[in-house]
């Protein structure tokens, strides 16, 4: 007799797939944020699978901070081409051409808190009434307190105190005009199950997050690439190294990891002994010990 | 770290005050797991740093928000992750206080288990019984009654069976299926991950043992057969000019192709083409699989309907009995209209009576009661808009069980379980 029991994976795959269809069937206008990252790109693979035979429902939502990883855009424009998705582009450099926020200056200078304006723009312009994302609980300590469905009042922001009671599967996404919803299907999974998901379905990835050389600089214990967005300190040179990314941000701020894994079955093995988090790379992080709960506050992703 | 991928998911619930050695146990699970990661225990220690602490303070890795950090104390619910070679583990951690009932009763709401903490010095206290009642009133299949802090009362045998014996009288009372009782100390690692050296007499499992090991299989109602239809899939291509799916959660039973079913409200019966997921076809449907669902004959299916085989249906009805926790400071007051929300249909409802208020530290029915609070659990009456399609919480946690939205700020103000 066979055992009537999902493994792990399944389940949150099921899951991922009621949210997602819960997102369609409650909202009138949704769109996936698509950073081009592998969470993102896991999402958009569930969301392909919970509507088949018929497409994607709602478009892909890319904010282009302009120092994007040239591989992440070719990779964006072709996965939009074959799922046969709209593409809505939000541009920072817009938004700072428009004056609607400033560039940071200094050594240390990204593009990553610009965002949240021309997310919220962009929300705002396509009267998105719910974004969903690929934030995953265990990345981050604001973020194990979030919910699948993430309330935004009219200024986009998070209210963490006062957030609604999320039980079993009953999703409350009601909203009064003008505020809008986040919403996470992959929360409840870890790094190591989008790794074992991409694995187990052959999802393709970016370059990025395979071994490859590069040529960096290691800046305040990070290996950052180097590239025309990234201002050099005195002290500071290039090397040639042999590298892989965990996360996909923004050049400027990614760091990468030295290694030669350049399978999936290589990552997972490197993921399973590892002893940082993935978001130990990310300068944006560094900012502070409550970094990532006063962007999302502001309306970060 | 596992690297396994077939294994199964636990999902438990723990509740605590503070000093209850809550955090410290979370903190040695994920620790001795390996769960927790260098760049993680560097940020810790420089907050325990920074505050003049002279130890490590493992609260400070569960507590996520700034207020929570400034105040020391958890308020809101977070889920924690780790994973051993055996399962997938998803805690979600609560707080224990009585103004945080409700977040104990979100966090029990997924859980397949609950560990409840009992301080070896102390005994069973008010908190235990709140912590037992909720896990009692949400139907959490498993409990674990950690006897803690076992290093400040020498290890002592007598102390553990006594606290057992308490616990045992008290909890006859409730509705728990399953009680497992471990001495530990979260502190020292006695009886957590590693088996104790110190308490001999004991010749249970450890509590990682237990939670690898206990059977969660049977958690899930594999008999009475639902299916609440989310959504209809129309490609409206060429190529699939008639598909016409119905994309949904399994929410009880087992579906397969040929089963003759009925839907709900309507009332029409059919047979099942189909069930597949992404094209692939699926030989057999079961919770909580979402699945694409196509039936034999073209029948109006929308939203809200119910796909249930025909000689064992839900019961169809306008009239709810209740156990609610209140979740909001405005308190509730019969006669108030509310939105229901209901597997996936959302109705307009009255609530039409109070019954009772339990008192959750010694499980007393209050009854004459005028309205409910905030953390309140009471037994009330309520009539909906339209027919629901439900089954008694304690036969299915997903069909038996509502939320209360208030129509005027939206917000989830009520939990519901049906009766």
């Amino acid at each position: 007799m066979r055992a009537y029991y999902l493994p792990h994976l399944k389940e949150l795959e099921a899951e991922a797939i009621f949210v997602i269809r819960e997102v369609v069937a409650q909202f009138e206008r949704p769109a996936l944020l698509f950073s081009g990252g592998k969470d993102s790109i896991v999402l958009s693979h569930l969301a392909k699978k919970a509507f088949y035979p018929a497409k994607i429902p709602f478009p892909l939502i890319h904010i282009d901070t302009g120092h994007n990883f040239p591989e992440t855009i070719a990779f964006r424009d072709a996965l939009v081409e074959k799922l046969g998705v709209q593409l809505i582009m939000g541009s920072v450099q817009e938004s700072i051409d428009k004056g609607r926020v400033r560039e940071e200056t200094g050594v240390n200078a990204s593009r990553n808190a610009l965002q949240t304006v021309t997310l919220l723009d962009t929300l705002e312009e396509y009267k998105i009434d719910a974004a969903m994302g690929g934030a995953r609980r265990d990345e981050e300590k604001a973020r194990a307190k979030e919910r699948f469905f993430s309330h935004r009042d009219e200024f986009g922001q998070w209210d963490p105190k006062n957030q609604r009671p999320e039980l079993w599967n009953l999703f409350n996404g009601r909203k009064h005009m003008g505020e809008h919803f986040r919403v996470f299907p992959i929360s409840n999974w870890t790094e190591m199950d989008v790794w074992q998901y991409i694995l187990k379905e052959q999802i393709e990835l970016p370059s990025l997050y395979f071994s490859h050389e590069r040529d960096c600089i290691v800046r305040d214990g990070v290996i950052l690439a180097h590239s025309e967005y990234i201002t050099l300190k005195p002290e500071e040179k290039v090397e040639r190294m042999v590298v892989r990314y965990r996360t996909c941000g923004d050049m400027p701020i990614t760091g990468a990891v030295l290694s030669e894994a350049n399978t999936l079955e290589m990552i997972i093995e490197e993921v399973a002994t590892t002893r940082t988090t993935e978001r130990g790379t990310r300068a944006d992080d560094k900012r502070g010990e409550t970094a990532m709960e006063d962007r999302k506050k502001q309306g970060y992703f | 770290m596992s690297i396994q991928e077939n294994n199964q998911l636990l999902r438990f619930t723990t509740a605590g005050s503070v000093d209850d050695g809550k955090s410290t146990l979370i903190g040695r699970l994920l620790y001795d797991s390996k769960s927790i990661f260098e760049d993680q225990i560097e940020q810790v220690k420089a907050s325990s740093e920074k505050k003049g602490f002279d130890y490590v303070d493992l609260s400070l890795l569960t507590d996520g928000l700034k207020s929570e950090r400034e105040q020391g104390i958890t308020i809101d619910v977070a889920y924690r992750y780790f994973a051993t070679p055996k399962r997938k583990f998803i805690i979600a951690d609560t707080p224990g206080h009585i103004q945080y009932t409700r977040n104990m009763v979100t966090g029990a709401s997924t859980a397949n288990l609950a560990i409840i903490l009992v301080d070896a010095r102390k005994g069973l206290l008010e908190q235990t019984y709140r912590h037992s009642f909720i896990a009692s009133l949400l139907k959490i299949p498993h409990v674990v009654v950690c006897v803690n802090k076992m290093d400040l009362v020498d290890y002592s045998e007598e102390v553990y069976n006594r606290i057992v014996q308490d616990y045992e009288g008290f909890s006859s009372k409730l509705d728990i299926k399953d009680v497992q009782f471990v001495p530990i100390s979260a502190l020292k690692g006695d009886n957590v991950v590693e088996r104790s050296k110190n308490m001999p007499w004991y010749e249970g499992s450890t509590l990682l043992y237990h939670l690898e090991h206990v059977h969660i299989a049977s958690d899930i109602n594999h008999i009475d057969c639902r299916f609440p239809v989310q959504m209809v899939i129309r490609p409206h291509t060429l190529e699939h000019q008639d598909f016409r799916g119905y994309a949904g959660r399994i929410e009880g039973g087992i579906f397969k192709p040929g089963d003759e079913v009925k839907v709900l409200p309507s009332g029409f019966s059919s047979r099942i083409k189909s069930i597949e997921l992404n094209g692939e076809p699926i030989a057999e449907a079961f919770s909580p699989m979402s699945v694409t669902m196509t039936l034999e004959d073209e029948i109006d299916i929308s939203r809200g309907d119910m796909i249930v085989r025909p000689n064992n249906q839900p019961e169809v009805t306008q009239d709810l009995e209740v156990m609610i926790c209140w979740m909001n400071q405005r308190s509730l007051q019969p006669r108030t209209k509310m939105i229901l929300k209901h597997t996936t249909k959302e109705c307009q409802a009255m609530v039409k009576e109070i019954q009772y208020k339990v008192d959750v530290n010694t499980l007393h029915r209050i009854e004459g009661i005028g309205e409910i609070g905030m953390n309140d659990i009471a037994r009330i009456s309520i009539r909906t808009a339209q027919p629901v399609f439900m089954d008694g919480y304690r036969r299915n946690r997903q069909t038996g069980s509502i939320i209360l939205i208030d129509p005027n700020t939206n917000e989830t103000v009520g939990a519901g379980m049906i009766i």
